[in-house]
């Protein structure tokens, strides 16, 4: 049985759901559950409060109905599974490890950040600074899969370090910013400057975008890796494994910074 | 020694002693099935016993594109040899010499297994720099830039220390000819067993050996009991109808892929019949206190 967590109303000041994550909820009793504290001010927030709590095993949370103030959830995953039927806020899956964090509505900025195992999947957009590291951070992902169906704001995959990050829709600007390592793939139209003062890693466009006079054209090629990720990513994205098995214009760059990254279009 | 006669074959009462040996299995894939059996067919060249070879190598078997990492045709290489040391060894030096070099490869690991042994981590630092790494998930391959386009190689692949090497039949035959029907039609049969090789020239080997020798430092000699022009003169164990002896040897990564091999052989044999065929089957022991492994033929029989 799984964790039903049932929004009362849309609360009234943002709140900090990193408690609720599987690991550190199992086996609290209803009541204990209830008392866990998610006030982000002066004011007391409690799961009571806020919620209609439906006991389950922790293994497996759901929560039916989000809200743009649900920040840090999901944070510190390590395994299982948390189902959002709704949006969140700040921050969503900060710090995950493992397991799979499902969300059905949109999330707000860094969505992502600090992800290091497991899969996130948001079905809405997702805000900007996606996989991004936060303040006083060094890099972004370090690994996993994050995919979003919908669209992702300026900065998606910012400092990147290892990992994949789909989105199948469009993305702002400077996409796959500064990124250290790790694929970036992007159905949609890219804004301004993808790929920004990337040093190594893939970024692959789903097509042709202006980038930095520091990217230079190394032709056009069907690699056998791209082949590879194509039937890796198969099951979670179609439109992806579509994207890779096309011939790819390669670019490598960025030249203003190390050089060895490289971002792809369809030739 | 008993003797059990099949379809007019005789099969000896004995049994084939085998060793554990550490395995390994890759997939070389390349733009066509021709040039990933090339690639596969040089890595596993040379490769025919321990003893001078290092390791022991064979194709598996096809594999379609579609089961394949990157939807190309491939094929399934088997290594094993005696120690985890000298398989890795030959390991990174034949995907580098063989594979590598050979134009449109690829190479994946194809052993599930929590030992691993490393490839694209060996052979990443031809790249001199250029090398790119890619992971996805739990998966890591190594991107090297070649003249043709890229070398994509896994990173490990799987190891076992469960292998077993030394499974054998000794076939014996009135002519060369009948002989090689026999052997050549076990052969066949054998391919298709999956995680079994046969690493000798087609599979076949005709100077079967013994251990030791009557000169200082030569380990393994040739198996006179078996020879037929020696018959009479040494301690033989050939009939007086024998004029023809082959050996198949077979190694598995598994105890039960080698008794599996060894059974559709002798399945094949004894199917054949003498006149065409084998007058005999026998296999190849040291008594049994040498290998851990033994293939009773007896049990084996269909």
């Amino acid at each position: 049985m799984t964790l039903v967590l049932t929004l009362k109303q849309e609360p009234d000041q943002r709140l900090d759901l990193s408690p609720l994550a599987p690991h550190l909820v199992e086996g609290k009793s209803a009541a204990e559950l209830a008392a866990i504290e998610l006030q982000t001010t002066r004011e007391t927030r409690t799961v009571g409060d806020v919620f209609n709590v439906k006991t389950g095993e922790a293994g497996s949370i759901r929560f039916e109905g989000g809200s743009s103030r649900f920040d840090n959830l999901g944070a510190g995953l390590k395994s299982g599974e948390i189902i959002v039927e709704g949006a969140v806020g700040h921050a969503a899956g900060h710090d995950m490890s493992g397991g799979r964090l499902t969300i059905h509505g949109d999330a707000g900025p860094f969505a992502g950040t600090g992800l290091s195992g497991g899969r996130l999947e948001i079905k809405g957009s997702a805000g900007d600074f996606l996989g991004a590291p936060l303040d006083g951070e060094m890099e972004g992902v370090t690994g996993g899969l994050i995919i979003v169906r919908g669209s992702a704001g300026n900065r998606t995959g910012d400092r990147l370090r290892r990992g994949t990050i789909v989105v199948e829709g469009a993305v702002g600007d400077y996409a796959g910013s500064r990124i250290i390592a790790g694929t970036l793939i992007v159905l949609g139209s890219a804004g301004r400057l993808p790929g920004y003062l990337m040093r190594r890693g893939t970024i692959v466009l789903g097509s042709a975008a202006t980038l930095s006079p520091t990217f230079i054209d190394c032709g056009a090629h069907n690699l056998v890796f791209a082949g590879v990720f194509a039937r890796l990513l198969r099951a979670d994205s179609k439109g992806a494994a579509e994207l890779l098995d096309k011939t790819l214009r390669r670019f490598g760059g960025d030249t203003a910074v190390l050089g060895k990254g490289e971002l792809f279009y369809p030739a | 020694m008993r003797e059990i006669i099949k379809n007019g074959v005789r099969i000896d009462d004995t049994f084939a002693e085998a060793f554990p040996m550490r395995g390994t299995a890759i997939i070389i894939t390349a733009p066509n099935l021709k040039w990933a059996r090339q690639a596969a067919t040089t890595m596993t060249g040379f490769a025919t016993s321990v003893i001078g070879c290092g390791v022991e190598a064979g194709i598996d078997h096809e594999v379609a594109p579609e089961n394949t990492p990157d939807g190309r045709p491939g094929v399934r290489v088997l290594l094993l040899s005696m120690s985890t040391d000298m398989l890795q060894t030959q390991l990174v030096n034949r995907a580098g010499q063989c594979v590598l070099t050979s134009p449109g490869s690829a190479v994946f690991g194809d052993l599930a297994s929590p030992d691993r042994l490393a490839i694209g981590d060996s052979l990443r630092y031809f790249g001199d720099g250029w090398q790119i790494s890619k992971k996805f998930l739990d998966r890591h391959f190594w991107r090297i830039p070649v003249m043709d386009g890229e070398f994509l190689c896994e990173a490990t692949t799987g190891l076992t220390k469960k292998a077993v090497g030394g499974g054998n039949l000794l076939i014996m035959g009135t002519s060369f000819a009948t002989t090689m029907n026999a052997a050549e039609a076990a052969i066949e049969a054998m391919h298709g067993v999956e995680s079994a090789i046969m690493p000798f020239p087609g599979g076949i080997v005709r100077s079967g050996s013994k251990v030791g020798s009557k000169y200082a430092g030569v380990p393994a000699s040739t198996n006179d009991a078996y020879c037929p022009t020696l018959r009479g003169v040494t301690k033989s164990i050939l009939d007086a109808d024998v004029g023809a002896v082959l050996e198949i040897v077979i190694d598995g990564l598994t105890e039960s892929a080698v008794a599996e091999a060894m059974r559709v052989g002798l399945a094949a044999i004894i199917k054949l019949g003498p006149k065409d065929g084998a007058l005999r089957v026998g296999a190849g022991n040291y008594g049994g206190k040498l290998g851990p492994f033994h293939f009773h033929l007896k049990d084996l029989l269909p």
